[in-house]
């Protein structure tokens, strides 16, 4: 392997890293606040492709403003999930909030298989993807280095968003103690939704620059995306923010290198994320930046 | 034994015997349609009740039934392939040692649903291992996981798998004899397992885990056996299944196969045994229904389109409607017992009276 290639092979395992990322926050958030999987939060990664491909090649907007509505209109998705599914459900045991996550998953899925059809349709890409550049005898497409340039700087924003504002500090409290929180005059019902809005958004967003990376977009693209991503997050410790983004590069990483020295494993790419799942679970359960929880009697 | 149980038993003893006419009756007197859905109902039966037993008694959230299905139904196809369809069957590349050197005559398909199960059982306990030692949902992300591995291995292990054109011509040997047996059986023990300290211990770790601990029980150990359990009985589904329509292929055993059996357990009541029997029934039958919806409809003059996939679309609804608002299912947590039935018969005769 040239040093050439080795380079286009790490930025193509930094770009598929970063969108793992931004899926693996809006798992982490939800885990960490809720303490159950968002199963359907792979599907509103494949509902931002959607409506970006609709808003684009139908309603024939500006690329820019069909995203930035795509990427609206998974925020209110994402809202609207959790204020008719999810939030009757706050009090109920765990086991029936992951049931409706799993229904509400295959509705979505469904759902877009009954009116979009299986047949994978092509997604329109702007020109500054498809341009391509020659750095250091290499030929790169804009995609491959465009897409971890957008996706690092969204996932910044985000860090700003938790780490900095009044509304991240209050997302931060009501994961550590949604009570308290609640005493201290937080609307928790809110601050969910605004979680959740924010989630689904970096999962649209996501779903727009995956389909600028694999311009074939189908209903059921957001499944193995979610749940590798879901992986990330645990990678990184479920919860937190900062291991979600971590996760997310080493999984990105990981399955791109090992296709690149072993081309011949390829159809098992997927399998390895399992692998590093199972790994994980034995060695290190709480995840490289994940703090080790203690049940409260 | 008391007398209430031993009169349980011969009352058990005797609907077996009423199971066993009616399954002579029914190979004689139903057409091959009705036969084909009994079979589906019953092969059913064993698979969500073993899915029941994790995710209902147990408290374990568990997505990969589907998964522990595919190793049964994969297992029980390549030992009873006969050699001769081997060799067509594998024309892409040929099928591995020993698996190409020998094949299990028909009286041995007991055996081999056997090693089906034992198969499934060995996967579950892998991935026990790992998931099952830690507190929260890591079952769940890893069983989901394994399912769709297992249908990415069935893809690309083509000297085992065949990929993905599947394996043609297995023997069809399943028929109501063997799917009532197994039905009947799987559910025999998985009650009476239910109703032993080891199903109270389960029970004790569903409503609560530190509690349950305190009280002395192995929390691990308990969750690993009751999971194992589950994917044998899975997997002698798969088994069945594949030996039932004869063929097996990656697309049999999706993420669907595991939404099915989600339904028919909440809709039964998570943690009712005899309630996902029931529904497990009703599940098939309605399922042949709700075909009629996606089928174009002629009303006078108009033709409607028929919708392929408008089912799964009414059953995600439906799943998510019984979360909110009917969490219960059917049955809650309730067994039908000979008890309740002999009560509510001596009931209505006194209002008779």
């Amino acid at each position: 392997m040239t040093w050439v290639s080795f380079f286009q092979q790490i930025m193509n395992g930094v770009s598929l890293g970063s969108l793992y990322a931004l899926l693996a926050i809006g798992y982490t958030l939800v885990y960490g606040i809720l303490g159950f999987i968002n199963f359907a939060h792979g599907d509103v990664f494949m509902l931002g492709a959607y409506f970006s491909f609709f808003m684009i090649g139908v309603f024939l907007l500006p690329w820019w403003l069909g995203v930035i509505i795509g990427v609206a209109l998974c925020a209110i998705v994402g809202m609207s999930i959790e204020r008719i599914a999810y939030r009757p459900l706050r009090d109920a045991p765990r086991i029936s909030a992951l049931i409706t996550a799993v229904g509400v998953s295959f509705f979505i899925e469904n759902l877009g298989l009954v009116t979009v059809g299986a047949r994978p349709k092509g997604f329109p890409r702007p020109e500054l993807m498809k341009n391509v550049y020659i750095l250091a005898g290499a030929r790169i497409q804009g995609v491959t280095f465009w897409v971890p340039i957008i996706s690092v700087s969204v996932l910044l924003v985000l860090l700003y968003l938790v780490y900095r504002t009044k509304m991240g500090m209050a997302m931060r409290a009501v994961s550590k103690d949604m009570e308290t929180t609640r005493l201290m005059g937080v609307d928790i019902d809110r601050i969910i939704l605004y979680t959740f809005a924010l989630g689904s958004a970096l999962a649209g967003i996501g779903g727009v620059l995956w389909a600028c990376k694999y311009p074939q977009i189908n209903p059921l693209m957001g499944t193995f995306p979610g749940w590798k991503a879901f992986t990330a997050a645990v990678v990184g410790g479920i919860g937190n923010v900062v291991g979600a983004m971590v996760g997310g590069f080493i999984i990105g990483l990981t399955e791109i290198m090992i296709v690149a020295f072993f081309p011949g494993l390829s159809g098992y790419r997927d399998a390895f994320v399992f692998t590093i799942l199972i790994i994980f679970l034995l060695v290190k359960p709480s995840g490289i930046l994940g703090e080790t929880l203690k049940e409260k009697v | 034994m008391g007398r209430e149980e031993k009169r349980d038993l011969i009352l058990t003893l005797l609907l077996f015997a009423v199971l066993m006419l009616g399954v002579s009756l029914a190979e004689r007197y139903l057409n091959t349609y009705l036969i084909r859905i009994l079979n589906t109902a019953c092969i059913y039966v064993v698979a969500a009740v073993a899915y029941n037993l994790i995710n209902g008694i147990t408290g374990q959230f568990s997505l990969g039934p589907n998964g522990f299905m595919a190793i049964g139904g994969y297992t029980v196809a390549i030992l009873m392939l006969p050699l001769v369809q081997k060799e067509q069957v594998y024309f892409l590349q040929p099928l591995i040692w020993p698996f190409n050197s020998f094949s299990f005559p028909s009286h041995l398909f007991l055996l081999a649903l056997f090693l089906g199960g034992l198969a499934a059982a060995l996967a579950a306990l892998l991935i026990g291992i790992p998931t099952l030692r830690l507190r929260g949902d890591y079952l769940a992300i890893a069983t989901f996981g394994f399912g769709e591995i297992i249908n990415v291995l069935a893809n690309n292990f083509i000297p085992l798998t065949n990929g993905a054109l599947g394996i043609k011509g297995i023997p069809e040997y399943t028929n109501l004899w063997w799917t009532v047996n197994w039905a009947f059986w799987s559910v025999f023990m998985i009650k009476g397992l239910v109703n032993s300290s080891f199903g109270r211990a389960l029970k004790a770790i569903r409503e609560n885990e530190v509690a349950a601990e305190a009280m002395g029980v192995n929390l691990f150990r308990h969750k690993l056996l009751s999971f194992v359990l589950s994917g044998f009985f899975a997997g002698v589904a798969g088994g069945l299944f594949v030996t039932l329509i004869s063929t097996v292929s990656p697309s049999l055993f999706t993420f669907t196969m595991t939404f099915n059996l989600l339904i028919i357990i909440v809709l039964g009541g998570l943690g009712s045994i005899t309630g996902s029997v029931v529904t497990a029934f009703i599940f098939a039958f309605l399922q042949e229904i709700l075909r009629e919806v996606e089928a174009p409809i002629t009303i006078g003059a108009w033709t409607f389109p028929g919708i392929p996939g408008m089912r799964m679309v009414v059953f995600s609804v439906l799943l998510v409607v019984m979360m909110i608002f009917y969490r219960r299912g059917l049955f809650g947590d309730k067994e039908i017992s000979w008890q309740l039935i002999i009560d509510r018969i001596k009931g209505r005769n006194e209002s008779e009276k």
